[in-house]
């Protein structure tokens, strides 16, 4: 599945009332450089992750209401929902194949 | 288990330049890293690369790694926990499983020193944080405190005070490290104080940090000090001695960085280092980069005495390409 642009906005849509699989979601923003890090990495991890698995990111510049829900207080930070339901908060670079592990898992 | 002539564990400077250079003597080379780009990639701008007039630590790194794609290295992503010996070939284990090589070039670099404390694992991303530039904005207003007496350290209490409400400053001793500019800016701001002699010794807090708790190290004298986050700027600290089997295998100073000679060997023949994980004394992308180079020349050299390479049309140093299309 294509990357996903995930959004205050569309948070309900796009996250919360999902149902088919779990999602992932990058809080970063674009002077973070370690989120620079992790950007070419959400981007090969969306195009890899089976049907259902969604991968996207979130500009916490943008999308502050959010970030501030889910307590992000560092970026990058990833985390993994469920049926809108947070599951795992993970803080700083992450290495790709882990991630998919994790996603699998929840499939 | 997967067979490669040379496994690079790491993949910035050091790591990409030894996987350029190997692949293109027609070395199978696999490059496995816990991330791309290491320090260089949180870097902001990168303006000391020769050649490169002005770039950013992340597009440098992206340019690394898809030089050594481009010259056939093989990139994947795992973190390497040991590194074993059997016969004449290594074994690296990694958390995307193992693989196994005839020389193997350490260029892991330095991971960010912690403090060790209690509270500190379990408040990352809750209030406690390491990237300033990248966390600062989420304390707007609020109390922060910075830990430690050196350039990156000052720096953060410089751009934090700008942000937050209160600053404070957390130093060991009463000497700083840092640039006396900075020195100079940081005193000068009014919502900055400087606790001497003062280290952490607790960081507590039930859904985040609410407050730390304080150790005078000259008087002994304990208190406590509410605060939103704390960012933690100590410097950087080797990992060899963590990956297990390494410290066995090579020799490390007392800081933990590996030794290498003028031709980038370590202590055992077949493993070569490169980088800021070794004892070289200067940390910067040009000089990681020459030495993965220098790391991956020396490996071709030991391969072509020992062994020569498996299925491969053998080597062909660089400067015959040229000649061969002419």
């Amino acid at each position: 599945m294509a990357e996903v642009t995930f959004t205050d906005a569309n948070f309900d849509a796009e996250v919360k009332n999902y149902k088919d699989g779990p999602v992932l979601v990058d809080f970063f923003a674009p002077w973070c450089g370690p989120c620079q890090m992790m950007a070419p990495i959400i981007a090969e991890l969306a195009n890899e992750v089976g049907d259902g698995i969604k991968v996207g990111k979130m500009n916490v510049d943008d999308n502050q209401a959010k970030a501030q829900e889910f307590g992000v207080m560092s970026i990058p930070t990833i985390i993994i929902f469920k049926d809108g339901e947070a599951k795992e908060t993970l803080v700083g670079v992450q290495d790709k194949d882990s991630l998919k592990q994790k996603l699998e898992a929840l499939k | 288990m997967e067979k490669h002539d040379v496994i690079v564990v790491g993949g910035a400077c050091a790591g990409m330049s030894a996987a350029l250079y190997t692949a293109r003597r027609a070395l199978k080379t696999l490059v496995l890293t816990k991330d791309i780009g290491g320090q260089l990639a949180i870097t902001t701008e990168v303006e000391n690369y020769p050649g490169v007039l002005k770039t950013t630590g992340p597009e440098l790194a992206q340019n690394f790694k898809k030089h050594a794609e481009l010259s056939g290295a093989e990139i994947k992503t795992g973190l390497v926990s040991e590194i074993n010996k059997i016969g004449d070939k290594f074994q690296v284990v990694s958390s995307i499983g193992e693989f196994e090589s005839k020389v193997v070039i350490l260029a892991f670099g330095l991971k960010q020193r912690q403090l060790g404390v209690p509270g500190e694992n379990e408040l990352i991303g809750r209030g406690v944080a390491y990237c300033a530039t990248c966390d600062a904005p989420f304390y707007k207003q609020k109390k922060v405190g910075v830990v430690g007496g050196g350039n990156s350290s000052f720096d953060a209490a410089e751009y934090l005070a700008d942000i937050a409400a209160e600053v404070h400053l957390f130093v060991r001793t009463d000497k700083y490290r840092a640039e006396q500019t900075l020195i100079d800016a940081v005193k000068s701001a009014n919502n900055v104080t400087i606790h001497n002699f003062t280290e952490i010794a607790e960081f507590i807090g039930e859904q985040k940090l609410e407050k730390v708790k304080l150790k005078n190290n000259k008087t002994n004298e304990k208190s406590e000090l509410e605060l939103d986050g704390v960012f933690i700027e100590i410097g950087w600290e080797s990992q060899a001695g963590k990956i297990k089997g390494v410290s066995e295998l090579v020799e490390l100073d007392e800081r933990g960085y590996v030794i290498i000679d003028n031709q980038s060997r370590t202590s055992t023949p077949g493993i070569y280092a490169a980088g800021d994980v070794t004892n070289t004394p200067f940390k910067q992308a040009v000089i990681s980069a020459g030495e993965g180079a220098k790391a991956a020349m020396s490996a071709a050299k030991y391969i072509q005495e020992t062994k020569g390479t498996d299925g491969s049309p053998g080597l062909t140093p660089d400067w015959t390409r040229g000649n061969k299309k002419k």
